[in-house]
């Protein structure tokens, strides 16, 4: 600053005081600054542990939005794991950005109108249509892994749908866990096994032990003989049809030659 | 630092970012402060200039990225960005830093008095900035306090160096004499 102090030689040292004072106001950046930057920049990201149906799980995100959420033994096995499949720093936050918290919190609770920013860097445009697609289904309602491949335009890629799913980075706030495999089984669930998927469908209302004993006989899709609809056994529609107008089928085909469409809200068509 | 690093930035944006703040995270967070005379809005706006920054690196050739003159450019969005918070909301007395938040670099080895002095003296130069128009305040700031040349200063603010150099003439003259002025109240008081 010595080059600044001469600046004005005429004024004869009365603004020199000026100068060295506005000099003294230079400040250091809080501590907090550049963590905090790197943070919404996405090039570090920050956690917290929030409660859920399956117990507590480490939830992951940084200014782009949600990057994991999963289950760990402790604080440091999540950073090591984290650190390894996505190779950026974390730390642990004080608490999660009340908006970001209120969104998790309401799709948890079946909101699926909430908005959860995701980070979907390093994510397949496959991949990202899956879990889109697994954001339609309603909370208390399961769809065949075949459903989703149909969806999207990609019906014989159902196997890939299933690895997609198995590595959904945010289980939970994207309902991986509403879909199952065609024969009624639940199938494989990434956080936790099938033990936890059984757990929070349940959580939800599904009656799975119903549903598996439904398919494993053999019956795919019920219908109601009022509105000649035929739907998937969970859809809203369907657990609406009284048990004297109930009707079941094994086949899209069996219930179109019986005379009943699909219904619009659960295509049941695309899911055989 | 700026030879190199704009090179490295658009090398490699993601590796190198972490440096850009590291080296300009005080100068940026200072102008800031000293514009809007608030902390809690100079660490957001100086986080947002730093966002802002990725963004746009994002977006450039690495040509371009590589002739970026980083001190002037990083400048430029924080008066900017410090300038329209300031439109949006002109802080209240009340909302400027108190004496106890007034932000000022700690010294080695003071004593409390001595720390309490220089404070007092921080939040004094302060308070007198705050009440210059803007036209004043903002060349001070980018002259003393980020010691940006005048050929910076016109990058900067998109003003000749003649007229920046009379601003800031100006602005000292201006201080001084509020600063004389203060002076004088606080020994008839």
């Amino acid at each position: 600053m010595t080059g600044l102090a001469t600046e004005h030689p005429h004024d004869d040292g009365s603004l020199a005081l000026v100068e060295a004072a506005l000099v003294e106001l230079r400040t250091p950046a809080p501590a907090a600054l550049l963590p905090n930057t790197l943070v919404a920049a996405g090039l570090a990201d920050q956690y917290t542990v929030i409660e859920t149906a399956l117990g507590p799980v480490f939830v992951a995100w940084n200014g782009r939005g949600v990057s994991t959420i999963t289950e760990a033994a402790d604080k440091t096995a999540f950073e090591t794991r984290f650190r390894q499949a996505f190779g950026r720093p974390i730390r642990r936050a004080t608490s999660m950005p009340a908006a970001l918290g209120r969104a998790i919190a309401a799709r948890l609770a079946g909101d699926r109108r909430a908005r959860v920013p995701v980070d979907w860097r390093g994510r397949t445009s496959f991949e990202q249509a899956v879990w889109k697609k697994a954001l339609e289904i309603p909370a208390g309602e399961v769809r065949p892994y075949s459903w989703i491949a149909r969806e999207i335009g990609r019906p014989k890629a159902v196997r890939a749908v299933g690895t997609a799913l198995a590595r959904n980075p945010i289980p939970l706030v994207i309902p991986c866990h509403r879909v199952v495999r065609v024969d009624g089984h639940i199938g494989e669930y990434g956080l936790g096994g099938p033990k936890n998927k059984r757990t929070i469908l349940q959580a939800e209302g599904v009656d799975v032990d119903g549903l598996e004993r439904l398919a494993g006989s053999g019956l795919r899709y019920t219908g109601s003989d009022t509105t000649r609809i035929f739907c998937l056994p969970t859809c809203r529609n369907a657990r609406r049809v009284t048990a004297a107008h109930r009707v079941r089928f094994h086949s899209e085909r069996e219930a179109t030659t019986r005379g009943y469409r699909a219904c619009k809200v659960c295509r049941p068509a695309v899911a055989a | 630092m700026d030879d190199e690093l704009p090179g490295l930035l658009a090398r490699d944006l993601d590796g190198a970012f972490e440096r850009l703040v590291r080296e300009h995270q005080h100068r940026v967070y200072t102008i800031a402060l000293r514009i809007t005379g608030n902390s809690s809005d100079a660490e957001e706006i100086a986080q947002d200039v730093f966002l802002r920054a990725y963004r746009a690196l994002a977006g450039y050739t690495r040509e371009r990225a590589r002739q970026l003159r980083l001190r002037p450019w990083l400048a430029t969005i924080a008066v900017n960005l410090a300038r329209n918070r300031l439109r949006r909301h002109r802080p209240a007395a009340s909302d400027i830093d108190s004496l106890s938040q007034a932000e000022v670099p700690r010294a080695n080895g003071g004593t409390p008095q001595v720390e309490l002095a220089r404070r007092e003296t921080a939040a004094h130069w302060q308070r007198l900035l705050a009440d210059l128009p803007d036209r004043y305040r903002v060349p001070l700031v980018l002259r003393y306090v980020d010691e940006l040349t005048y050929p910076e200063m016109t990058e900067v603010l998109g003003m000749p160096s003649g007229t920046l150099k009379a601003q800031v003439h100006r602005g000292l003259h201006l201080l001084r004499a509020a600063h004389d002025a203060a002076e004088r109240e606080e020994l008839t008081a």
